[in-house]
Order: C-alpha cells, then sequence, then structure tokens
C-alpha cells in the first residue's frame, strides 16, 4: 500500500529533547507511528514521555529497540554528523527535516552515504530540509499535518511542505487517497531526489499515479521526466512552482533559484509536457488535474480490455497463425 | 551572499592565490594614498573599477544620482595606464553616482567603493569557474579558453570550448586534474607550471571558506607567463557563512532592498518585485505558487513573502508592514496553510493586525486547513475590509475581484 514506510516502521527521533523533536515527536505518536527510542547524546537513561526509551547513540538505540528509521530534528551545523551516525548505525531510512544545512556538508554526506550502498549497506536519506514522508493509515515521519491526508493510490513527490499540504487536500476533498507522499526537501543536494521516488513508486503495485512537484532551479524535474517518458506506464501529474519568479534571486529554499537563465518553470514544464506528464498550469487546479489524468488512463485500460476488442484480437491471432503456418506448409 | 570585487580578491589572496593588487577606498581624498602604495608595490599603470553587486561593468553607464536622465561617463571599470590624474578624475565623477548594468536593471546600483587596482599587461583572457553540480551533487570547475566572456553565452555558442572535471567529495582536486585543465586551456611553459598551483589554491579557497560560487574571469595569463586573477567573484553559502564571522561581516548592507533587510530582521523572507498585488503566505513553495496565482488571476506579484511556519498576530503585522511599504501594492492576498498552525489563531493575527495598522487597500485572506471554518468566522466577522476566501481558485477570483474594483 505504500513505498519505504509503513506500519512496521520503527522509527528512532535524533534531537528527541529539543523543542522541535518533542513536539513532532507527540505529534507522530498521536498519528500511530511507532516511535521506538530517542537519541539525545548525554540524556541516555532517561525516559521521554514515560513511554519512549532515549539512548547515547543511534546505534544503541538499534541495537536496543530495532529501529530501522531515523527522524533528524538536530540544528542545522550538527545534520551532517547525525546523518552519518545513523548511516553507520544501520538503519534503512533516514528522514531529515532540518533546514539550513550547509551545501558542503550534504555534498560529503551523499558521498559517504553513495559509497555505504556500494559496499553492501542499503540507506536512504530524504531531505534535508523538508516535511518528511507519511504513508496515510500506516505512519508519518515528519511535520506534515496528518489530517489532511487520505488513504489510497496517488503517490505524491514534492520539494516543498505547506505547497504539498496544499495539493494533498485538494486530492483528499475530491475523495483520491495517497500511498505515499514524500518531500524530498528544496536543498540543492538531497538523498533522494525526483527521479529516485519515481522509480520507487513505479514499481509499487499500489501505486496507481503519481503527482509531481517541482519548481525552478536545478533539472531534477526533468531528468525525472525523461524517465516517466521511456519507463513509466502509470499517469504521472506535474506542477511547476515560480513562474513568476525573476532570475538570480533565491525564492526561500535554497536550491529555488533561476541560476544563468537556466532552470525556469517554463523551461520545465515544456520538458515534462513533451514526456506526457499532464501539467496543472494553476495551483488550484492540482487536484483536478491528477483526476482527470486518473479518469482518462481508466478509461484508456477499460478499452483496452473491453471484450469487443478482445474479441477482434482473438480473430486477428487466429488468422495470424493461418497465415503463418500455411506459410510453413508451402515452405515444406 | 554575495560579496564584493575587493573582497572576494582579499580571501583569495589569503589563500595564495595570484590575484590582481588593488587597494578600495569610499572617498576621493584616499586615492592618492592608494595609488602610492600600489606604486610602492611596483605598479606603473593603473585601473579604477567600481565595487557592486553585479556583472558587466565594464559595459555599463553611469548615471548621476540626483538627476537619473543624465549620463555621466559611459563604463564602471577604465584603464588609464601611466595616466594618473585622469585616473582620478574619473574616480571622483563616478564615485556616489549609479552604476546601471545589463545584471542590475534600470534603478542601477550606487557605486560607493572603487578598487584601485595595477594595471597588468597580458597575453590571453581565459574563464575558470568552481561550483556545485546540482545533478551529481559534486562540485565541479569549469574552464574555458573564451575568457572575458559570459560563460553562459560560451556554454550557449561554442559548449566544446567548456573543459569541466568534477570533484571526488572525499578526495579533492587530484594532481592529473589541475593537468587536465591546464592542457585543455592551452597553457605552456611557466604559465602552466603556474596554473597548476593557482588551480589547487584556488579550490582550496572554495572549500574552505564554503563558497557556493568562485568565477575568475578574465584569469589573465600576464606578459610574463605568470596566472592571475583579473576578476573575481565569490558568493558564499547563505547556510554557512555565520560559521565564519570574518566573511560574515563583509555583508553590505548598502547592496540590499531596504525594504528585505527590514523583513529579515522580523524573520521574514520577503524579495521586492515591480507587481501591484502583496502577498503573504507560510512556506516558499506554497508562496511561489502563490505570486504565480496572481498572475493567473491579472495581477502581477509584488513580492515573495514567506512568514514561515508560525505566522503568529506579530509576524502577519510586520508582513503587512513590510508590503505596504510598497505603494505599487494594489490589493493583498494572504494564503495560510494551517497544518500543525491553526487558522483560527492566524485569523486573529490577521484581524488583530489589521486593526493596528491602518489598511489602504483590499486584503483577501484564504485559510485552509485545521480549524480554517472558525477562522473563515473570525474574519467575516470583523467588521474590517477583510475577503475571506476558502480555496485557491476562490482566492483567484477575488484578488481579480480586488483589483479590477481598485
Amino acid at each position: 500500500m505504500s513505498i519505504l514506510v509503513n506500519k512496521k516502521s520503527r522509527v528512532v527521533v535524533q534531537g528527541i529533547t529539543g523543542s522541535e523533536g518533542t513536539f513532532h515527536t507527540t505529534q507522530m505518536i498521536e498519528y500511530g507511528t511507532n516511535i521506538v527510542a530517542g537519541v539525545t547524546p548525554g540524556k541516555g537513561g532517561t525516559v521521554f514521555q514515560e513511554k519512549i526509551p532515549i539512548f547515547n547513540s543511534v546505534r544503541e538505540a538499534v541495537e536496543k529497540t530495532k529501529a530501522n528509521v531515523s527522524v533528524i530534528f538536530v540544528p542545522a551545523p550538527f545534520v551532517a554528523d547525525a546523518i552519518i551516525e545513523a548511516t553507520d548505525a544501520g538503519v534503512n531510512l533516514i528522514v531529515c527535516i532540518t533546514e539550513g544545512v550547509p551545501t558542503k556538508d550534504m555534498i560529503k554526506v551523499y558521498d559517504y552515504v553513495q559509497s555505504k550502498n556500494k559496499n553492501g549497506h542499503t540507506v536512504r536519506f530524504i531531505g534535508p530540509n523538508c516535511p518528511g514522508i507519511i504513508s496515510p493509515g500506516e505512519c508519518k515521519i515528519g511535520i506534515m499535518p496528518g489530517f489532511i491526508h487520505k488513504k489510497g493510490k496517488v503517490g505524491v513527490i514534492s520539494r516543498s511542505g505547506t505547497l504539498t499540504y496544499e495539493a494533498v487536500d485538494q486530492l483528499t476533498k475530491l475523495g483520491i487517497g495517497q500511498s505515499t507522499c514524500i518531500g524530498i526537501g528544496g536543498d540543492p543536494v538531497i538523498g533522494t531526489r525526483f527521479l529516485d521516488a519515481i522509480k520507487l513508486f513505479n514499481e509499487d503495485k499500489n501505486t496507481e499515479a503519481i503527482l509531481m512537484m517541482g519548481e525552478i532551479g536545478g533539472n531534477a524535474e526533468e531528468e525525472a521526466a525523461y524517465f516517466v517518458k521511456k519507463f513509466v506506464k502509470k499517469p504521472v501529474i506535474g506542477f511547476i512552482a515560480g513562474k513568476t519568479a525573476p532570475p538570480g534571486r533565491r525564492m526561500g529554499h535554497a536550491g529555488a533559484i533561476i541560476s544563468g537563465g537556466k532552470g525556469t518553470a517554463a523551461e520545465k514544464i515544456e520538458t515534462l509536457t513533451k514526456c506526457g506528464i499532464a501539467v496543472a498550469d494553476s495551483p488550484a487546479n492540482i487536484g483536478i488535474t491528477v483526476k482527470t489524468a486518473l479518469e482518462k488512463f481508466k478509461k484508456k485500460q477499460a478499452a483496452k480490455k473491453s471484450p469487443k476488442k478482445k474479441a477482434i484480437k482473438k480473430v486477428i491471432k487466429k488468422q495470424v497463425k493461418k497465415t503463418k503456418s500455411a506459410a510453413k506448409k508451402k515452405r515444406k | 551572499m554575495k560579496i564584493h570585487e575587493f573582497q572576494a580578491k582579499s580571501i583569495l589572496k589569503k589563500f595564495g592565490v595570484g590575484v590582481q593588487d588593488g587597494i578600495a577606498i569610499t572617498s576621493i581624498a584616499e586615492f592618492d594614498d592608494a595609488i602610492q602604495k600600489l606604486k610602492e608595490n611596483g605598479a606603473t599603470q593603473f585601473v579604477v573599477k567600481s565595487q557592486i553587486h553585479a556583472g558587466g561593468r565594464g559595459k555599463g553607464i553611469v548615471y548621476n544620482k540626483y538627476n537619473r536622465d543624465e549620463v555621466v561617463i559611459e563604463g564602471g571599470v577604465k584603464f588609464f595606464g601611466d595616466n594618473i590624474e585622469k585616473a582620478k578624475d574619473y574616480a571622483s565623477k563616478i564615485l556616489g553616482n549609479i552604476l546601471v548594468t545589463h545584471q542590475t536593471g534600470k534603478e542601477g546600483k550606487e557605486i560607493q567603493t572603487l578598487f584601485i587596482a595595477e594595471g597588468l599587461d597580458y597575453k590571453k583572457e581565459l574563464y575558470l569557474g568552481i561550483l556545485l553540480d546540482r545533478q551529481n551533487s559534486k562540485n565541479v570547475i569549469m574552464a574555458s579558453t573564451e575568457g572575458g566572456v559570459e560563460i553562459e553565452k560560451v556554454a550557449a555558442e561554442t559548449p566544446e570550448k567548456i573543459i569541466k572535471v568534477w570533484i571526488e567529495p572525499s578526495i579533492g582536486i587530484s594532481s592529473y586534474q589541475a593537468r587536465e585543465l591546464a592542457t585543455g586551456l592551452q597553457l605552456e611553459g611557466n604559465a602552466y607550471k603556474d596554473f597548476l598551483k593557482f588551480i589547487v589554491k584556488l579550490y582550496k579557497a572554495y572549500e574552505s571558506t564554503d563558497a557556493s560560487l568562485v568565477e575568475i574571469n578574465p584569469m589573465v595569463i600576464t606578459n610574463d607567463d605568470r596566472i592571475l586573477a583579473l576578476d573575481a567573484k565569490v558568493n558564499l553559502d547563505d547556510n554557512a557563512v555565520e560559521r565564519y564571522p570574518e566573511y560574515y561581516a563583509m555583508r553590505d548592507l548598502n547592496e540590499e532592498d531596504p525594504l528585505e533587510i527590514e523583513a529579515s530582521k522580523s524573520n521574514l523572507n520577503y524579495i521586492k518585485l515591480d507587481g501591484n498585488v502583496g502577498c503573504m503566505v507560510n512556506g516558499a513553495g506554497l508562496a511561489m505558487a502563490t505570486m504565480d496565482l496572481i498572475k493567473l488571476a491579472g495581477g502581477e506579484p509584488a513580492n515573495f513573502l514567506d512568514v514561515g511556519g508560525t505566522a503568529s498576530a506579530e509576524t502577519v503585522e510586520n508582513g503587512f508592514r513590510i508590503i505596504l511599504s510598497d505603494k505599487n501594492v494594489k490589493a493583498i492576498l494572504i494564503n495560510i496553510f494551517g497544518g500543525i498552525v491553526r487558522c483560527d489563531r492566524v485569523a486573529t493575527g490577521v484581524v488583530q493586525a489589521s486593526r493596528n495598522l491602518n489598511i489602504p487597500v483590499p486584503v483577501v485572506v484564504r485559510l485552509q486547513g485545521t480549524n480554517a471554518g472558525e477562522a473563515k468566522k473570525i474574519l467575516d466577522e470583523s467588521g474590517l475590509n477583510l475577503i475571506s476566501a476558502t480555496t485557491l481558485e476562490d482566492a483567484a477570483q477575488k484578488v481579480t475581484m480586488a483589483i479590477s474594483g481598485s
């Protein structure tokens, strides 16, 4: 029903005793997420809200509680270390919420995690500067409002936080549920890119359609679009924010910048459309664009499976066989 | 964070990178001293370079600050050979006036600092840039024999003239990569050898300062076969610059929009634009999408404004104040998606802020999420000139009505 995280995910919170960590851990527990441990160096042995054991290190948390997902709320200067620690401790997924991490740190971390994966580990990180990941009805790992989501079959990927909530809200109100929603983050160096997330959704049997919400800066949307064109049979819907953004200015997110005339919304929308992605023209129409794309796809599927066509196909097949065997006989 | 050429060069110099020597002055009274010092260092020719945060200075036009139609002189960078008198005359004319280049927009930028530099005789101009390649999350060094031209132009017209090497994060720049670049730049003899040292030091400077861009355009081969940075542009990573108080002190507030500085003091992320509809939004992605929505509704966004996660009465009030200092604003759209933050609280904040300030333009308030219904009630019953909206569609229509009505 979902990718990366589900009911079975066992979550450790890095930075559980900080104000953000405390607040959102409480929210996550309320949603039903299985939080099994917290980590704050120096506070090992204490207990969070009378039920969650706190450890000094992620390794200890993993050993004692079998945590397999980590969520990071530590301040920006300590994020690189936190991701590396979680990677070494052996969790499979690291979700980094923190905003404002220096790019240099992330280049090193990205490289480190890649090299670990080459050496037989399977670890992925999401973020930084992201709202996290949620599989509605199963578990929420991050800071998104849980109640706007609805369990279902649309996979959502986005570089932004509140814009994702907006889109999810539109979907839910149209009765369209989500399999998993991933906020991949607004920074220039992130652990999971559009392409990675699209591959996962493409392989997930329970995801019927994919919504990707991008914005100005970089060309990760285009990279994903080319993959979609080649390999994805499910309907993919897109939205790109920042049509009116001026060049050379950073629009809030560190990665949202048009530089040297590259990374404009117009450019991205053109590529996405060319690759067969249905792009919503207005942020007000994201939900409805998904709905239309789904209906169109289902109609097509139905047409393919319709008995009339099947019957015609059978007849054609028979005839082809006949002529083939006739040809064989002749040759003999 | 952007810094000036003279600051960039001072950083590079610290890392041993060969740069054109020079002295920054802010008043013409310092001119003679600067020349004297440069002479003592062996300079015989001189260049005067305007220091503003924009490219294209040489081809820019200097306008009178007090009479914007009057052209003072063409060119924001000039070479004077050994004619010090002429150099001084030029410096006194441009200091304090407005330089307009293709990167500044028509408002231009006031020239508050001049870099008085040694004039160099050189054989060739080359290009060198270091930045992040987002596609594979590694730093890339780009070099080209086409120096003195914008690299975007080279990339578009003759991409084969750009040589790139990607730096392994765990290793750093390798000697063979430096040689590859030198060969690609068609360097020979002493220039080749000098470049190998130059590039290693330059990369070190890039890494050690948490720069997001180092661009040397042009990098020159002097007549005596040395490699020098004739110009230098260094951008520092906003997320890291506070790790370096010495570089953070290089921030020049004069180069920034006063409203943007004011906003940053209240922890608001504000960027001024030229339109007529102001907006206030929580979250950067939604803020960009809201700007796009304004355009679709027939308006032009007057700003980008992300109030962040809290959206309290205080932040909303500060937001209003900043948006309203822009006299082009004919209407305001507030778009808050209340997830963790409750909409009724935001609504109370909006009402409070509106009461404290006298807002002369229509305000469309769209609150969605937790307690949106209660929020709408608070707005509708406030008796203020607040137009409440629920969906984005609804908000867009109300913005259209608000601007056509004014």
